[in-house]
């Protein structure tokens, strides 16, 4: 016992006469508190197990079974329609605006552009202070785009057409975490964001004072993505982090309501399903999977055995029918949620697909690469 | 290690799982029964054994995982960059042909995951070898990195030349086939660890992950006792038969499949499609007269009709006629406090209060008495969510009581009646001449006329407003 020998060596060097009571006390705790961390986590583990199985008592029903019902997609077509460039990097994240047409999008060499990407012009370019610029996103209103990465920390720009002020004059630093920050976005209105990050939480900000509102604690490692539930009286929303979890929070209480943890490696993406009862999830383990809030498990994978590379972003076209996901091996496949099937793969980006999202009223959808550029299909 | 390059220290199959995946196919590409069929090839007036065809790799691909040959070739072509197949013609370009050309597999002592990182002196001792053999020409870049190496480790420069000639002398006591076989490994394995400017580096991750000094994660007792807390709530709650849930989805996917440009089209066109933006002018936040399937949408359910502008502008005239039009009222009030700035709280439930619950209040809303005794009680210490109770029983009111005589009634009627069916784009004569692309107003433009500084606030204090697009 490492603190016997230790006590024995003070008391041989004369440097205490006696054992003092305190240090043999913080000793004890010490042996005390290890026990107890082992006895606590074997706990946690068998709970998760035994949650498991009350989960799986309500399944009665695969997806797919009940899909067999549904008519079978036909042939399906989708190509590049529009290829933005300008970026001199990789382009990490991309968000649109909700006139339909106009997205954000932020790359690795600290560039920002808001592009029309109908018409494909840059409309706002602004240089962030750091590299990797891993999140973006527009605001509700369309007035402004906000944006983070290695620096830590997101901040808003005012989108402005005044050609003598300097987008980067107006700036405000809104968030700040302890490391990198992977994912942002407006809630309802231009003056709450919610962020992500590398320091393992997620939090609530308001924009005008920098005011942290709700911080969400509970991942086990770096949060890498989130999203916001389209539900009428929404008030949660999803993560999904570097321990393989995606985590369902209320964003009043700061409270964990639901946990998932099926994955096998890191989770880069979440999107909720349209009706918002369900979310998906994408992850370097190469699976996308469907989770079901109400049955309170996963009802679905989306995998094959010829992709190998993980998925870095998913989204659902508007009905729901269709999840488009974007791999690390430069494709694009498209899954029939339902039938649990693979529709069709698109290729055309020449390195790895990082950032997609369909756009608001779902006549497309936009990926970034890190070849970059980036591409609206239909 | 730098951000970008691999990380050092690290378990490759961690951080790639990607890696671990590949290599069990290439070991099930290589299985005696069922593997890819390897013979002999011949290179100039070698013979190189166990070589397969660009051909064979495809062909394997596409009879194990029943893909397209496209498909077939870009992942053989992701298996050759990432070296674990090369070539043995033209071997410093990693890529995979679908002829004739003869491949082979890389030694697992090069697998990418097994000698992970490469080492700045494995990388010397081979330029150094490369340099001795052909006398000083090397090309561009390795030139380039063999003097920065040469400055960077060269106290230990003595050494790498001895190794490097004690390499080369081995080499020599090699069969010509199995020297052409070895260089071409490790010049593989050197594409993949230190590609050529230009080439992609497959190696390359991103910023790195689990860096747990700044992480404000602590697996410590408070985070699984947290676990086991959740756990027991959640063993506590009520779950629904998967079989009603997934029944919804196929509901869900019935209603709103028409609706869904990708997968039944949109009339008059898309406009991503035909350049032509009809489509949105149709749909834009306020138009006169909607589309059919957007007045059709707002029977989906009571969050369709409300979410939709013009939708809301309906049930407002609806609700005046039922004498409810507060309730509306009182329901965006609450929305501004719930999204609005932290700020400006206490003067916007001040102002709720006296609009809608008030004593005698121009706007006063029916909330039952429960409700409006916490809710009162509430407000003495003001915070976002402070109306939720009462914002929650106005809204279920609207959507339980309103919404559907709203849809059985005379003005929802009549909006059906008279919404329109977009005819399809007329297919262009001249298809390959493109439609010229308008831009559209930016919402970030301030708009001209009026107080732009108001007009600005008005913009973000609402938070469900759209900006507003040409018609």
């Amino acid at each position: 016992m490492p603190w016997e020998t230790e006590s024995k060596a003070l008391l041989k060097s004369r440097k205490i006469t006696s054992f003092p009571h305190s240090a043999c006390k913080m000793a004890t705790e010490g042996l005390h508190e290890n026990e107890t961390l082992a006895s606590l986590k074997n706990e946690a583990e068998s709970l998760k197990g035994k949650l498991e199985e009350e989960r799986a008592k309500l399944h009665d029903v695969e997806l797919h079974q009940v899909a067999e019902r549904v008519e079978a997609l036909g042939q399906f077509v989708m190509k590049t329609r529009r290829t933005l460039k300008g970026h001199g990097n990789k382009v990490l994240c991309m968000d649109w605006c909700k006139d339909k047409r106009r997205i954000v999008s932020s790359s690795q060499d600290g560039k920002v552009i808001v592009w029309d990407s109908f018409t494909t012009n840059k409309e706002h370019a602004v240089t962030m202070p750091c590299t990797w610029v891993m999140a973006c996103a527009y605001a509700p209103s369309g007035c402004a785009i906000a944006c983070g990465g290695l620096d830590n920390k997101c901040s808003v720009y005012p989108l402005t057409f005044d050609k003598n002020e300097n987008m980067a004059a107006k700036k405000k630093s809104v968030a700040m975490h302890t490391n990198y920050l992977s994912a942002c976005s407006f809630t309802n209105s231009d003056m709450q964001i919610l962020t992500a990050s590398g320091d393992g939480t997620c939090a609530l900000w308001d924009v005008e004072s920098g005011q942290l509102l709700q911080s969400f604690h509970g991942h086990g490692a770096d949060v890498l993505c989130l999203d916001l539930a389209p539900s009428e009286t929404g008030n949660t929303f999803v993560s999904g982090g570097c321990d393989k979890k995606a985590m369902v929070w209320d964003m009043r209480s700061g409270q964990c309501i639901q946990s998932f943890e099926t994955h096998d490696s890191d989770i880069n993406s979440v999107r909720y399903y349209p009706s918002g009862d369900a979310f998906a999830s994408g992850s370097d383990d190469a699976t996308c999977r469907l989770y079901d809030l109400r049955a309170d498990r996963e009802v679905a994978i989306y995998s094959k055995e010829s992709i190998i590379f993980g998925a870095s972003s998913v989204d659902f076209s508007l009905s729901g029918r269709l999840l488009f996901a974007g791999y690390n091996d430069y494709t694009i496949n498209v899954w029939d949620v339902l039938k649990g099937s693979r529709v069709s793969i698109l290729f055309g980006h020449e390195n790895r697909v990082s950032t997609l999202r369909v756009s608001p009223d779902g006549t497309a959808f936009c990926s970034g690469s890190w070849d970059h550029t980036l591409r609206i299909w239909a | 290690m730098t951000i970008g390059g691999p990380r050092g220290g690290g378990q490759p199959r961690l951080q790639m799982p990607c890696l671990g995946k590949m290599e069990r196919m290439i070991v099930s590409m290589q299985d005696p029964d069922m593997g890819i069929k390897m013979r002999n090839q011949r290179l100039l007036i070698t013979v190189i054994p166990h070589a397969m065809t660009g051909n064979d790799i495809v062909e394997w691909l596409i009879q194990k995982y029943g893909i397209s040959e496209e498909e077939s070739l870009h992942l053989g072509n992701l298996i050759v960059r990432h070296g674990y197949i090369y070539p043995l013609r033209d071997p410093r370009s990693l890529v995979l042909r679908a002829d004739e050309s003869p491949y082979r597999f890389q030694t697992p002592y090069f697998w990418t995951s097994t000698k992970w990182p490469a080492t700045e002196l494995d990388y010397a001792i081979y330029l150094a070898k490369k340099n001795i053999r052909k006398q000083g020409e090397l090309i561009e870049h390795e030139k380039d990195n063999y003097n920065l190496l040469h400055k960077r480790i060269n106290h230990t420069w003595d050494f790498v030349v001895m190794q490097a000639r004690e390499q080369l002398r081995a080499a020599k006591q090699r069969r010509k086939g199995d020297r052409i076989v070895i260089d071409c490994q490790e010049q593989a394995y050197w594409l993949v660890n230190r590609p050529p400017p230009g080439a992609p580096n497959v190696l390359e991750q991103g910023p790195e992950r689990r860096n747990c000094h700044t992480t404000r994660v602590q697996l410590n007792m408070d985070y699984y006792k947290r676990e086991i807390e959740y756990c027991r709530k959640a063993m506590a709650r009520t779950r629904v038969k998967s079989s009603i849930c997934l029944e919804g989805y196929l509901k869900f996917n019935e209603q709103y499949v028409p609706h869904d440009p990708i997968m039944s089209g949109c009339l008059p066109s898309n406009p991503w499609i035909t350049d032509d933006t009809t489509y949105w002018a149709m749909n834009a936040p306020t138009v006169t007269t909607p589309t059919k399937l957007r007045v059709e949408r707002w029977g989906f359910n009571f969050s369709e009709l409300l979410m939709d502008p013009l939708g809301r502008t309906q049930l407002l005239e609806f609700l005046k006629k039922e004498f409810s039009a507060e309730n509306l009222s009182f329901w965006e009030a609450c929305e501004e406090l719930r999204y609005g700035e932290q700020s400006h709280i206490n003067e916007i439930v001040d102002s709720i209060y006296q609009q809608f619950l008030a004593p005698g209040a121009t706007r006063w809303v029916n909330i039952d008495s429960k409700t409006m005794e916490r809710t009162l009680e509430g407000i003495k210490t003001p915070h976002r969510y402070v109306m939720d109770d009462a914002q929650m029983h106005i809204y279920m009111l609207m959507k339980k009581d309103s919404y559907p005589r709203f849809l059985k009634s005379e003005l929802y009627r009549n909006l059906l009646a008279e919404a329109v069916i977009p005819p399809e784009t007329k297919k262009r004569v001249f298809p390959f001449m493109r439609k010229q692309r308008h831009s559209s107003p930016s919402p970030a433009l301030l708009l001209p006329a009026g107080d732009t500084e108001a007009k600005g606030e008005e913009k973000s204090r609402s938070p469900a407003a759209v900006p507003e697009e040409e018609s």
